[in-house]
């Protein structure tokens, strides 16, 4: 389990073209843990690439990690993500494979989506929902936001950590 | 009139999707206790129900945003918006549209 101000766990995860990608060596880092099947972690995609993009050139590195037992959900399949990153859908972001789910249960991530901002020593920052309302484009990501300037300024997020808000995640066995 | 909501407790959108169903029924003249709710716990009673996913709404037996084909599952729907947004609940207009286009005799029940 990880808390704000605890070291992430260090991960090394395969994107849709198979290489190995890991959080780190930026000023800070986006880990969202997303799928393809779930209306909330649509609703709010377009708002985290749009972060993605906006936060890019101040050194924020983007990694959408899939966790979802592809066998029970096969819109969740390796597959079916290499499909959608083709399509144009993840705009370079890399849209990881959490197989094994040990990353998803490392980090305890609870639904898809789950946001973590981690700082320059890998340090868990923000933790939640990418803001108060999937429903509502014009909130555009703005706690998420608001941590991201926070960490690149040297300040504390605020709030750190909100309720994350989606579809559970699809453990395998459950 | 027969009125339905189905979920899984794994999508946290059909207490959303009650409520919105509730005002369509309340704008639409209808009596909005007469709504059925039941949660889908497992596969097999998804596939008994016919369940595609939660929440799922249906008057009269039949789906207010049909999706032919999808697989029964315990699963979240994707709904979309009139304005294209992707939703995890119906667009009320279209749930008033549905309750609108019942009709009389099976309305006449719920009033």
């Amino acid at each position: 389990m990880t808390a704000v101000g605890e070291e992430a766990p260090t991960f090394s995860l395969p994107d849709t073209d198979g290489t190995q990608q890991q959080a780190g060596g930026t000023p800070a880092t986006v880990v969202v843990f997303t799928c393809n099947h779930c209306p909330y972690a649509l609703a709010w995609h377009q708002r985290l690439l749009a972060v993605a993009r906006d936060y890019a050139p101040r050194g924020v590195r983007t990694l959408a990690i899939n966790p979802n037992d592809a066998e029970r959900y096969p819109r969740d399949s390796a597959e079916a993500m290499r499909e959608r990153v083709q399509s144009g859908d993840f705009d370079g972001v890399p849209y990881l494979r959490d197989d094994s789910q040990q990353v998803a249960r490392a980090y305890d991530a609870k639904t898809t989506p789950d946001v973590f901002v981690l700082d320059a020593e890998g340090v868990v920052r923000y933790r939640g929902a990418p803001d108060a309302d999937h429903d509502d484009p014009s909130q555009n990501a703005v706690w998420l936001r608001d941590a991201l300037d926070a960490v690149l300024a040297g300040r504390d997020p605020q709030p750190a950590e909100t309720t994350p808000v989606g579809c559970s995640i699809k453990w395998k066995g459950a | 009139m027969r009125v339905e909501l189905l979920y899984w407790d794994g999508c946290p959108s059909h207490p959303k999707a009650l409520a919105d169903l509730r005002e369509a029924m309340r704008a639409e003249g209808l009596d909005q206790s007469s709504i059925e709710v039941r949660r889908i716990e497992t596969d097999a009673q998804a596939q008994l129900e016919r369940f595609p996913g939660s929440p799922t709404i249906r008057v009269d037996g039949a789906d207010v945003a049909p999706t032919p084909g999808e697989p029964f599952a315990l699963t979240c729907r994707v709904y979309h918006r009139r304005d294209g947004r992707i939703s995890p609940t119906p667009d009320p207009a279209d749930l008033r549209d549905v309750l609108r286009s019942t009709p009389a005799d099976t309305r006449g029940a719920n009033r």
